[in-house]
């Protein structure tokens, strides 16, 4: 092993990896920047230049391109509310919210730290383990596997705030839309009503901007004021860095969590900052802050997703089986380079699995490292007005839900969940438990069904699921001991309490018939298709018909009664205008991409709502409109894509872009 | 003086007029500063799109005038949304090719209602095959497809990805064998199963000749897993023969004469040779659309032909895909014809038996 390691060394340090390496960091770092665009682009980018190109470069390239997306996309994570990928839904949770409070720099400074640290740590780990990995990852089979979900759902009791039943009832809509789609068993379609979008599911990139992106856009524009509400940045990132060494113990857990999670082949690594978010939630003495802008929300997710990239490599490499979506794309270039997975990469190719392994660590430290500099000036977009920011967000978060299917259902998704978010937002219900409901659901469902079928439920008698139950056990118990309230939340709580509950009335309602659908559609499936959701729906809708109750009786001392809209940052402030003016705005907007393509669309929406939300000049319209809209039909055009085509583009044939 | 001008003038244009027109065959279509998409209705890293980015840059060197062969992919609808964007949109100008893969023939065969494409109406140009091996874990003692007669009445797990996916050819070769099999849905790539295999939860498994030689060869070795028959391959006739890859292991067809001591013939039969040869002997090909010209047909044929007959092409395919020589003009329309086409008979009793066996409507 020491000599594999040896010989890795030299092979690293010679300058044309050095160099190759280099430049798939830097083509991961932009790629990792833009929402949605993530891996696979900058995959195809790379991919003409990966021909006629010897293999070791190549795989250097690579390397650096799939180590660093998990990085660069924290910026529009903590910057704008925007998760980059769903790597980093949790961190926009209280990175943002740090952000909001001029600590954009200090929020960016520890994200990039503990990205840097855990993307090494999750190296050392893996040359120590890939050699005895194998056996371990074949331990955990269906039954570990689906104890391993469900220790994942118990995340939500944490992430629930201060209402248990909603927190319980956004999970349950989770898993329902999760449900959404092929059923894993036979491969009925479930709620999806003869539509070929809908038999598909719900994509997750859409569903992560929809839940956190959205909401937090269309808050921002009826405040009309920059992201940061300071005028002072200050020079942050430095406190950051010394916030990352002040909790350096916490950073060690969460990436050994995310080597773990990262490392077993089928749970998903979508779900791995959520479980590191909730584990330090958990062992928190004090939580009050969370979700408000405490650094250690920022630095447990990102230290655990830079680790599950390095853990992604043992299931990809000895298996062939991808652990996660970078590493999906990193097997795909692999296997075009001429290089096969298997387990000969610990037997005959260890020098080249540590190759692979320490390359990995050493883009991360280049690709942290870089965003570390330059995170101050980047930090500057905060100070922006909001209106001239704006348009170009909306068309960045449309441009990435796009990318899910290339279908005008990404846009319609993005719309309609978005507006769940908004109003789970607006009523209090804990939008990560919607998330890692969604985000479980197909997995839960799977194991479980492959474990009776393949153990009966003898399953339950393994001692992996004992173990793995013990600790689902420990950490709920740890979750629930810490959940003191402080006098500050009891006083909000009760200041959010609203007097008219009938708009709160009416989201439980809708939740309620919700849950109804999906017990009607799945008692239309055949058995193996129908049990989930029908146990699902049976089990939710007590609990939400209870919900329906209290607020249409108006129990203004329920604790279930909040609505954002009697105490926000909004309310009192003059020239705010109602929630559904800009939701009005951005259905306008795709009703204009419905009828007449998303280009032009999206430049008439540049110019109707910089002019109408900003008092900018009309050369200034014109510029910025220019600039985006350019930028957009540059980066279509290297992706070989086509923008969304309307009613227009039906009738009449269009040159492109405009088609 | 005028005349013998006029006339000279003449004749010259008469003569390089007929030459052009005899010349029809020969002259190849040039794509030069053109853009060529070729659309692959599968996400970006899989097996599909890794096919394709291994022959684009490579037809783009061989076609005349060295276009931009650009891959879009258009996931979705299990490869039916970008199939059916193909047929709708694809003009008979040549710049718009698409690749397809047996989980695009299948939905075809099986007559789903997603499907909006026609095979028929579409021009071949290049078929590309796989094979596979079919394996069984050590624990049933079975040596080789000779022992499964000492499998009556003895439970093999298999995992699949889905009723009408390509795991549809391997289940129905269970049945055909007489085997007892309870197929385990809900898996989300061939290398899942694999593992389960490894872990002992599915007893009776099967993979794509680089998977089987990367991933199983080892577990053989180590004696966990017995190989059982390769599913073979089409040769020029049409005809299923042994992988050359695998020479010493047998067919269905003689797996089936040992175990049974006659042929198989029959719907069941007859429809597992229909969706072997469009899941497996004619699992990738590249098509043309609805009323392309000859002559574009033909620079595309070139193209290919000379793509194949490169020095080095077959090690780097090799290396990047497999074994199996790429078919092309004649052969390559043999195996299309025979991938899509079943006979109603097959396709009814097809649909019967998935219903039957795991209550599923495609």
């Amino acid at each position: 092993m020491i000599e594999s390691l040896v010989d890795a060394f030299v092979a690293l340090t010679s300058p044309e990896h050095l160099f190759y390496l280099v430049v798939g960091v830097a083509m991961g770092l932009v790629v990792g920047i833009f929402p949605g665009l993530g891996g696979i682009v900058g995959l195809s980018l790379l991919l003409p230049f990966l021909y006629g190109m010897d293999p070791t470069s190549a795989l250097a390239m690579l390397i650096g391109l799939v180590a660093v997306i998990p990085t660069s996309d924290t910026f529009t994570s903590v910057l704008m509310g925007i998760p980059g990928s769903s790597a980093s839904q949790a961190t926009v949770l209280d990175g943002f919210p740090l952000a909001k409070q001029g600590q954009a720099a200090r929020a960016l400074g520890a994200a990039f730290s503990a990205s840097l640290f855990g993307g090494l740590f999750g190296a050392v780990v893996l040359t120590v383990v890939i050699v005895a990995a194998r056996p371990v990852i074949l331990w955990f089979g269906s039954a570990e596997l689906f104890m391993l979900t469900i220790l994942g759902l118990s995340m939500v009791g944490v992430l629930a705030g201060h209402s248990l039943s909603k927190g319980l009832l956004a999970c349950g809509l989770g898993l329902l839309f999760g449900a959404q789609g092929g059923a894993p068993a036979t491969g009925e379609f479930r709620l999806a009503f003869d539509n070929i979008y809908l038999s598909d599911g719900f994509p997750l990139v859409v569903v992560g901007l929809s839940m956190f992106a959205i909401p937090e856009i269309v808050d921002l524009l009826r405040q009309n004021r920059a992201i940061s509400d300071r005028t002072t940045l200050g020079r942050g990132w430095i406190r950051g860095v010394k916030d990352m060494w002040l909790h350096k113990w916490m950073c060690v857990r969460c990436a050994v969590i995310g080597c773990i999670v990262g490392a077993l082949p089928g749970l998903g690594g979508s779900v791995v900052d959520w479980i590191a978010y909730g584990h330090v939630v958990q062992t928190a003495r004090d939580t009050s802050r969370f979700g408000k802008g405490d650094i250690r929300g920022v630095l447990a997710p990102e230290s655990a997703n830079n680790a599950k990239e390095g853990g992604g490599l043992i299931p990809t490499l000895l298996f062939g089986i991808p652990g996660s979506g970078g590493m999906a794309v990193f097997l795909g270039g692999m296997v075009l380079i001429g290089l096969e997975p298997g387990p000969s990469m610990v037997e005959g190719k260890l020098d080249l699995t540590y190759v692979i392994i320490w390359s990995l660590a050493l883009a991360n430290v280049i690709g942290a490292g870089s965003c570390l500099l330059i995170s101050r000036w980047v930090a500057l977009i905060t100070n922006i007005r909001y209106a001239y920011l704006a348009p170009f967000m909306i068309m960045v978060i449309c441009f990435a839900a796009f990318q899910a299917r290339r279908d005008i259902g990404d846009l319609l998704a993005l719309f309609g969940i978005g507006l769940l978010g908004i109003l789970m937002k607006r009523f209090g219900w804990p939008r990560p438990a919607f998330l890692i409901g969604f985000v479980l659901s197909d997995n839960s469902e799977t194991y479980l069904y492959q474990a009776i079928q393949f153990y009966h439920w003898d399953f339950l008698a393994r001692p992996g699921v004992w173990a793995i139950g013990a600790i689902t056990l420990f950490c709920a118990w740890m979750g629930v001991r810490n959940l003191p309230t402080s006098k500050t939340e009891e006083q909000e709580e009760r200041l959010s309490h609203a007097t008219d509950m009938r708009p709160q009335a009416i989201f439980a309602a809708a939740v309620v018939a919700l849950f109804a659908l999906g017990l009607w559609d799945g008692m239309q499936r055949t058995f193996l298709a129908a049990l989930f959701p029908i146990a699902l729906s049976l089990a939710m809708l007590p609990p939400a018909i209870y919900l329906l109750w209290a607020t249409a009786t108006n129990r203004t001392a329920h604790s279930a009664n909040y609505d954002h809209e009697v105490v926000g940052e909004h309310v009192g402030v003059a020239g705010v205008a109602g929630l559904w003016h800009y939701i009005l705005w951005l259905a306008a907007f795709i009703a204009g991409v419905m009828l007449v393509g998303f280009w032009i669309a999206i430049v008439v929406f540049f110019i109707l709502f910089l002019r109408v939300n900003s008092d900018a000049t009309w050369t200034r319209i014109l510029v910025l409109t220019a600039s985006g809209v350019s930028f957009l039909t540059a980066i279509a055009w290297i992706m070989v894509m086509d923008f969304p085509g309307g009613l227009l583009q039906d009738m009449v044939e269009l040159p492109w872009p405009l088609s | 003086m005028r005349t013998f001008i006029h006339l000279s003038l003449g004749a010259v244009a008469a003569t390089a007029l007929a030459a052009g027109t005899v010349a029809g065959p020969a002259h190849a279509v040039d794509f030069s500063g053109k853009r060529i998409e070729w659309i692959i209705p599968y996400p970006t890293g899989g097996g599909s799109d890794r096919w394709a980015r291994f022959f684009a840059p490579r037809l783009s060197k061989h076609l005349e005038g060295q276009p931009v062969v650009a891959v879009k992919n258009m996931p979705g609808g299990n490869s039916t949304t970008g199939t059916n964007y193909f047929a709708r949109r694809a003009k008979p100008d040549g710049l718009m090719i698409i690749g397809t893969s047996g989980s695009t023939q299948f939905p075809y065969l099986l007559g789903d209602r997603r499907v909006q494409y026609e095979y028929k109406d579409w021009i071949v140009v290049m078929a590309t095959p796989t094979g596979g091996v079919a394996y069984i874990s050590s624990k049933y003692g079975v040596k080789s497809a000779a022992d499964l007669k000492t499998m009556k009445g003895k439970l093999v797990k298999f995992g699949s990805q889905g009723a009408t996916s390509l795991d549809l050819v391997p289940a129905l070769a269970w049945d055909i064998l007489g085997l007892n099999s309870q197929v385990v849905f809900g898996f989300k790539g061939r290398g899942p199963v694999r593992l389960a295999f490894e872990r002992g939860e599915t007893t009776i498994d099967y993979q794509t000749t680089s998977a089987y030689l990367k991933n199983v060869m080892p577990l053989v070795k180590a004696g966990k897993a017995v190989p059982l028959m390769s599913w073979g391959t089409i040769d020029e006739n049409g005809k299923l023969v042994r992988d050359p890859t695998f020479p010493e292991l047998p067919t269905l067809i003689e797996a089936y004469r040992i175990v049974h001591g006659k042929d198989p013939k029959g719907p069941a039969w007859n429809a597992w040779v229909a969706f072997f040869t469009a899941g497996f002997a004619a699992q990738k090909m590249i098509f043309l659309p609805k009323g392309t010209p000859k002559d574009i047909v033909d620079t595309y044929r070139k193209a290919i032909s000379s793509m194949l007959k490169e020095p080095g092409f077959e090690q780097a395919m090799e290396k990047a895909l497999g074994k199996y020589p790429q078919a092309e003009g004649k052969k390559s329309e043999t195996l299309a014809k025979l991938a899509t086409d079943v006979s109603p008979k097959s396709k009814e009793w097809v649909i019967g038996w998935l219903k039957r066996r795991f209550n599923v409507t495609p």
